[in-house]
């Protein structure tokens, strides 16, 4: 993170891009956008010194409508992405944006790896258990009984992926939970989740309002999580699996270093490796 | 090219034996001894998937001039045991002038071996060594042979002493006492030819296998960010960049999958980093969406594939050329990219090189079609002459405009937009793998669409790639067009030929995509008859020339799939068959 060099304070206006989002009305991708744009904000970067990557999904279009760099990749593939450029350009503020399928189905391997790996990225997951730009389809994040979804008529009758979970156990370190229908105080989590050293993984209810309208109700359930985040794995596993999956705020938040591979500088010259082959 | 090379300037050794009898740690270390002796030669590994107890071989070729082909039969095969050698019979090319030595307490000699009649000895290498405090019979093969070479003893010790000097005192000891009753027991054989007679020359020689230098070319040419998933056979490449990339700035990061690899060095390109990833023909294909997603977002990298039997899993360790077809055409959507491949060993350090520069220039995907038969044989040659490529990427000038002006994909006359890093202030812009604008701005309209697809499909098409997109050599109203590991062979038939007042012309593709047609038509001018050599079950590269050149009078293919090489004999034969009226 570099702090602002510029004279003028840059508002959270000045991190949007001009581009106009292609969201339904009503969608909670909208709040999660402005909850972006004022974390940077708040925390006075260079529009230049940031990227934001994601993969392919409604929330993965956030790049485009941020004014700093940005990488609209495949899909299920910007963890590793960002991975790349984070370990190449360490001195970038490095964001990770997409939705429930491209995160923990098609790009889940990565989240498992990303989680392990604690390279300083910021992951916001928008969850909204449903795939919105196919038009409806049950994600892993879908309910079993869910029968709206035209793949899967009956529901997709296996139990919903637990991102949160299977990111503490697979090693992440710092493990929250926002909701769309609170921007500030989604902003104020992701200014904590981007400050803090290491990969940090956010989930944030962000209702589908076509496909799944019933989560305009989500506004309605969420809650602060009644306790302060823990440092303790088996205490936050305990939680996690209990919680009603409306608890908001940071859940967990370890110690452990970030991952870093130093680019370092230029020792050897090409000539003494070359010499290796002499014979 | 050789100008003429007979039967006398060189000597083939096979070293056979079940997988952990050190027949590949012999055959390195008499490689070396002979490379420090003046010879020049290459070591091919043969091996069966097995990690320990399968079967291995060290395929040696020693010349007095430059070579890289294996001959069209074996003098020597020396078999530590005979245990697994049937499963290689087929790879080993004896006959009645050729030598086998072999342990009659290890198994019994093969049948098919048997039946190729060539003079053979017994030689107890087992229970010798045991006779010996911490004998090996692989030392004593590798003193035997050496023997026989007529390399000196002092330069065999030398070579033990730097590779296996580390293990202590005790094991080097016993190494250089089985190596001196290995060259006592080779006075009881035979070879029945002379044994070229070799001298040290003034030219500087190196020893590296051909992944070692895919390795070095990709240093060479400015790449710092390498991402890597162990694969057979390109494994060895990665571990070569591993070790050496810190020295010099950079770094290697290990991938969960091929598709975090690709995509890691996509990352690490976005942000300005020469980035490369190498693996095999199963990685290439998990790879390919994003390799389309680098050409459409118009990022620089280079995938090198080291081949290996296909489809599927197909031979991990053994070479064929059949990833030709995926590599020019696995993209979906019309993407253009380039495909290059090294000629020789060296050529893998100068075609990776280049790789990286085309890649930079063309801010676009390059591929680069290694071979396991280049990748993992060992050889000793004349160091390879410097060339100039390197990592050149457009980047926006002071005039850029800036603040919501700069336009990322706009469309120049050559193709190649200049390319904002992050960081620098004002230019930001979102890379994106949907179609987009000039702007960068996705879009789905179709005077936007083929406005970037003509723009993509012309930095490529009207580069100037110079003169290496290909090996041109000799003359003569025959040729013969082919490529990578195939190169050496043919290299080699064509000198015997020439030797025999037959000249023929060589055309070694380095640049497979895109064709260039005028090139060749003007390399072929004059030619009657074409002969396309490969190592593919489809004759992929046959077909491929035939879709995309016009090639001049009769054109025939010789090809088979791998694992077994095409020999210069048999290239030879082919083409004095033709010619004759």
């Amino acid at each position: 993170m570099k702090p602002a060099e510029s004279q003028t304070p840059l508002t959270f206006r000045d991190y949007a891009s001009a581009l106009k989002p292609v969201w339904c009305p009503g969608c909670g991708d909208f709040s999660v956008l402005s909850a972006i744009t004022k974390a940077l904000a708040e925390l006075a970067l260079r529009p230049e010194e940031i990227a934001l990557v994601s993969g392919i999904g409604c929330a993965a279009r956030i790049p485009a409508y941020v004014n700093a760099y940005g990488f609209h990749g495949v899909h299920g593939r910007a963890l590793p992405l960002a991975t790349g450029l984070k370990i190449a350009r360490p001195e970038l503020t490095v964001l990770v944006t997409g939705g429930d399928g491209d995160g923990f189905s098609i790009g889940g391997n990565h989240f498992l790896h990303a989680c392990r790996r604690n390279v300083d990225l910021t992951y916001i997951v928008m969850d909204n258990q449903v795939y919105g730009m196919t038009k409806g389809q049950a994600s892993p994040t879908t309910e079993p009984d869910w029968e709206r979804g035209k793949l899967t008529p009956g529901g997709p009758q296996i139990n919903p992926f637990q991102p949160l979970v299977i990111a503490l156990a697979s090693g992440a370190n710092f493990i929250a939970r926002a909701s769309s229908s609170d921007p500030n105080g989604a902003a104020r989590l992701l200014v904590e989740a981007i400050r803090h050293p290491g990969f940090s993984f956010v989930q944030v209810l962000s209702p589908c309002v076509t496909y799944r309208p019933e989560q305009r109700h989500w506004k309605k359930l969420v809650r602060p999580a009644p306790v302060e985040a823990t440092d303790e794995p088996a205490r936050a596993a305990r939680r996690l699996l209990t919680d009603d999956s409306f608890n908001i705020g940071v859940l967990y938040r370890g110690h452990r270093k970030p991952y870093q591979l130093a680019m370092g500088s230029a020792g050897d010259n090409l000539t003494l490796i070359e010499e290796e082959f002499s014979t | 090219m050789t100008a003429s090379f007979s039967a006398s300037d060189s000597i083939s050794i096979a070293l056979a034996g079940s997988g952990g009898a050190g027949v590949m740690t012999a055959g390195s270390i008499l490689l070396d001894a002979a490379g420090q002796s003046g010879w020049y030669g290459c070591m091919t590994r043969s091996s069966g998937p097995q990690i320990r107890g399968g079967e291995a071989a060290a395929l040696l070729r020693l010349s007095r001039r430059p070579t890289e082909s294996h001959d069209d039969r074996f003098d020597v095969l020396l078999a530590i045991d005979w245990h697994n050698v049937a499963r290689f019979a087929a790879e080993l090319m004896l006959d009645g002038d050729s030598v086998v030595v072999g342990d009659p307490q290890g198994g019994t000699m093969p049948d098919a071996i048997v039946a190729l009649r060539a003079r053979h000895y017994d030689v107890e290498l087992k229970k010798i060594a045991k006779q010996m405090r911490g004998g090996r019979p692989n030392m004593l093969a590798l003193g035997m042979l050496s023997a026989l070479l007529r390399i000196p003893l002092t330069v065999v010790v030398a070579v033990l002493e730097a590779a296996i000097g580390a293990k202590g005192e005790q094991v080097l000891a016993a190494s250089v006492a089985g190596v001196q009753r290995g060259a006592e027991l080779a006075g009881a054989v035979e070879l029945g030819r002379p044994v070229p007679v070799v001298e040290r020359g003034e030219t500087r020689r190196w020893r590296l296998t051909g992944n070692e230098a895919t390795g070095l070319g990709a240093l060479r040419g400015g790449v710092r960010f390498v991402a890597a998933y162990p694969i057979t056979p390109a494994t060895d490449c990665l571990e070569w960049l591993a070790a050496r990339l810190p020295r010099v700035g950079g770094v290697l990061l290990q991938a969960e999958d091929e598709m975090a690899s690709i995509n890691q060095v996509i990352g690490a390109s976005f942000g300005g980093c020469p980035a490369l990833t190498a693996t095999s023909g199963p990685g290439l294909a998990l790879m390919m969406e994003s390799i389309g997603l680098a050409v459409a977002a118009e990022v620089p990298v280079v995938v090198v594939d080291v081949m290996r039997g296909g489809p599927s899993t197909g031979i991990p360790t053994k070479s064929e050329q059949s990833d030709l077809n995926l590599a020019v055409y696995g993209l979906h959507g019309d993407a253009p990219h380039v495909v290059v491949a090294p000629t020789s060993i060296a050529d893998c350090m100068r075609t990776t090189q280049w790789a990286v520069h085309l890649a930079e220039a063309l801010q676009t995907a390059v591929i680069v079609l290694s071979d396991q038969a280049l990748g993992q044989t060992r050889a000793v040659i004349d160091k390879p002459a410097d060339v100039a490529f390197v990592a050149k990427r457009a980047l926006p000038g002071d005039a850029e405009p800036g603040a919501g002006a700069y336009r990322r994909y706009a469309l120049t006359e050559s193709g190649i937009s200049p390319m904002a890093l992050p960081g620098m202030a004002g230019l930001q812009y979102t890379a994106d793998g949907l179609e987009h604008n000039e702007s960068g701005t996705p879009s789905s309209q179709a005077q936007d669409h083929a406005a970037q697809l003509d723009k993509r499909a012309r930095k490529v098409a009207h580069f100037n790639f110079g003169e290496s997109w290909a090996d041109v050599e000799g003359d003569g109203d025959m040729a013969i067009i082919t490529w990578g590991s195939s190169t050496g062979p043919t290299r080699e038939a064509l000198a015997r030929l020439a030797a025999e007042g037959k000249p023929t012309r060589l055309v070694a593709l380095r640049l497979l995509s895109p064709p260039q047609p005028a090139l060749l038509e003007e390399a072929l001018a004059g030619v009657r008859r074409v002969l396309v050599v490969e190592q593919s079950h489809g004759r992929q590269l046959y077909r491929y020339l035939r879709a995309h050149y016009a090639l001049p009078g009769e054109v025939r293919s010789l090809s088979r799939p791998g694992p077994l090489p095409v020999r210069p004999g048999e290239i030879r034969q082919q083409l004095t068959q033709w010619s004759q009226p």
